[in-house]
């Protein structure tokens, strides 16, 4: 396997301690978007954030580079509060922390060539004269294989690879070391897919980054990560190791994500939990577990009592009253197999 | 030996705009059987849902030119209908499913009135006896009876996914269209809807026609696969066929380029270039550019289908040599 094994963990480079983002929607409603989210990224690592639309892993990214106020909780960056720097220190953190956008058709500006959008980082942050800079950037393309002649392009004339390849190179510019990628493979087609996933792993070996990659695509975030962290409903439900997470699921909300994913291979096909209804509002969460309501295993316990976060095995921790149980429990629910 | 229902025949469908000419389809032929579900993937621009919206000649006038070809549906051209018999057709004897639940219902009438109106034009139903019906549609596609009178925003995504289900399969009709029906849904949403239309489908016996670029669904859903590229078809055959023995490189490329759910982690094989432009198409086989075994005949020749073995065929040069 070709991921990064140089994974010190002794020093995490980034560490989340209780975030939590609320918005208000009017005087007695609140949406709590995070609620309570807390984790390690050591350097060189990659972790993968999961769950459906709306269960807040965005907000998660989004609060990590401050585009969002935070409500609660602590960020540390190499030991560091990153919500508590001055302006000078946040703007040396923002060439440490980068950002890579989903959607490539809007996170670059129209109006600007691929050269200038490259070179405004090293602009802002007085990285030397023009020559220098335009060094930079033609260094910087050759680094993420973007051909020279598209320089002088603007956006959309680029298809949506290349467009999303501009995405990674603008957060490479300053040599970050950590960088959220907040789907950025979701919308590209299959075929250049794994040319940009190729991309990412191949300058994270290089350039030894961390990454907290952020996707709703189950086989893409295996592929990609060496830990993976499971969200429902602005809470993280488990959280392990990305061969611990796939051969020893424990949350039944986890196992039922893995089980929902159709397989292309004919021969595998597996036993599916469909869960009945929708992910709840998270306006006002009511006590208990969140996945109480949808969950086939759920006690009079879990709606009352929120269950917290307990370590089932080295490194794998789950947020479930019956996390040894679930797979015994699997067997006996009633699933529906997919087995011919 | 199989009744065909649908047949397309090198079909050739072009956009104008003023500046320039989209070769949407280049000589599609397709046909679907009773009761067979069929998978057409590919990827964005290869033509997928051009072909769908040319069966229920839905295709914008202004701009859409049908160059050459044919859609039968039990043998008759679906252009040459007339009014009255394209009505008959639409919705209620093929109907489809769009990929976005949220614009494909009408905002201001209940859903409850939405899939009546479906039974009361194809069907003569009264007001009544359609809303009663159409109640227990929606219970059969999950979602509690007293909701008819409820409007399309005061359903989630997958909801309104089963609504426009429901509608679909109001007259029972012979031939489903699917549009990327669960991609704009999420993962556990998409696994009840695919499980409700696997239901249905067996239930009913009703041909499917499965439109996605999602490999997943087409192996869990369908029979037979077609792939697509650059407006053509450029492999058929059986699901297990040709995901098992992939004799288009484009077919196997696909494949390579997916990650995995098990087994190793391997470094993923990304297709170089890009995807065809429909605007400038290369000549020969669409694919030469990208392909790994082009020849020189493949930049100059457009290679036909050619049969593998009962369960498969593939248009490609090389293929055909290795065999």
């Amino acid at each position: 396997m070709e991921r990064s094994e140089i994974v010190d963990h002794n020093e995490p480079l980034i560490q989340a301690q209780h975030l939590k983002k609320y918005f208000k929607i009017t005087k007695n409603k609140t949406l709590h978007a995070v609620d309570d989210v807390s984790f390690d990224i050591y350097p060189g690592e990659t972790l993968g954030l999961v769950g459906e639309s709306g269960c807040g892993k965005s907000t998660v990214g989004n609060v990590i580079m401050r585009l969002l106020p935070r409500t609660e909780g602590k960020l540390l960056y190499r030991g560091k509060d990153v919500f508590q720097a001055d302006r000078e220190e946040a703007l040396a953190l923002c060439q440490k922390m980068q950002i890579i956008f989903q959607d490539p058709y809007s996170s670059l500006n129209p109006r600007k060539t691929i050269r200038s959008i490259l070179s405004e980082a090293y602009e802002i942050h007085r990285y030397g004269t023009k020559e220098e800079i335009s060094k930079a950037v033609e260094a910087l393309c050759e680094r993420v294989q973007i051909p020279m002649n598209l320089l002088d392009h603007f956006p959309h004339e680029l298809d949506g690879g290349m467009r999303q390849i501009v995405g990674i190179a603008r957060a490479l510019s300053l040599n970050a070391d950590f960088i959220v990628c907040d789907e950025p493979v979701s919308s590209l087609d299959v075929s250049i897919q794994a040319r940009i996933v190729n991309l990412l792993m191949d300058i994270q070996k290089e350039m030894g980054l961390s990454y907290l990659f952020i996707s709703h695509d189950l086989s893409v975030v295996r592929h990609i990560s060496s830990r993976i962290a499971v969200m429902y409903l602005g809470q993280i439900v488990e959280i392990a190791e990305t061969d611990e997470m796939f051969a020893n699921t424990r949350h039944p909300y986890s196992l039922a994500l893995l089980s929902a994913v159709p397989r292309v291979d004919v021969d595998k096909k597996v036993s599916r939990i469909v869960l009945k209804g929708d992910v709840p509002s998270p306006v006002n969460p009511k006590p208990g577990c969140r996945f109480a309501p949808r969950c086939w295993m759920a006690q009079e316990i879990c709606r009352q009592e929120a269950p917290a976060m307990s370590e089932v095995a080295p490194g794998h921790c789950v947020a479930c009253h019956f996390a040894q149980e679930t797979r015994e429990r699997m067997k006996t629910a009633e699933i529906s197999s997919l087995a011919d | 030996m199989d009744e065909k229902i649908l047949e397309i025949e090198d079909l050739v469908v072009e956009y104008k705009t003023e500046r320039a000419t989209v070769h949407a389809l280049n000589g599609v032929d397709l046909s679907l059987s009773k009761g067979e579900s069929l998978g057409l993937v590919g990827e964005s621009g290869a033509g997928k849902t051009t072909t769908a919206l040319s069966i229920l000649n839905l295709l914008p006038e202004a701009s859409a030119v049908i160059k050459s070809g044919d859609i039968r549906y039990h043998g008759k051209s679906v252009f040459r209908m007339n009014d009255k018999e394209l009505q008959s057709m639409r919705g209620g004897k093929i109907s489809m499913i769009f990929q976005n639940p949220l614009t494909a219902l009408n905002p201001v009438f209940t859903v409850g009135e939405q899939i009546a109106v479906v039974l009361r034009v194809h069907q003569g139903m009264s007001r009544k006896a359609a809303s009663e019906r159409a109640k227990e549609l929606l219970e059969m596609v999950g979602i509690a009876g007293y909701r008819i009178k409820d409007y399309p925003h005061q359903f989630s995504g997958g909801m309104r996914q089963r609504v426009g289900i429901a509608a679909g399969l109001a007259c029972n009709p012979e031939v489903l269209i699917a549009d990327e029906p669960t991609t704009a849904l999420d993962v556990t949403i998409q696994a009840q809807i695919l499980e409700l239309m696997k239901e249905l489908q067996t239930k009913y016996d009703t041909s499917l026609l499965m439109i996605t670029h999602n490999l997943g669904i087409i192996s869990e859903l369908c029979q037979k696969v077609a792939v697509m590229y650059a407006g053509r078809i450029i492999e058929y055959g059986t699901v297990r066929e040709v995901f098992k023995h992939p004799m288009h490189p484009y077919t196997a490329g696909l494949l390579n380029a997916l990650p995995k759910l098990e087994g190793p982690r391997e470094r993923l094989v990304a297709i170089p270039g890009r995807v065809a432009d429909p605007q400038d198409l290369p000549d020969g086989c669409r694919f030469h550019p990208r392909c790994e075994g082009c020849q020189a005949r493949c930049k100059e020749e457009i290679p036909p289908m050619v049969r593998v073995n009962d369960d498969h065929y593939v248009a490609c040069f090389g293929a055909k040599e290795g065999i």
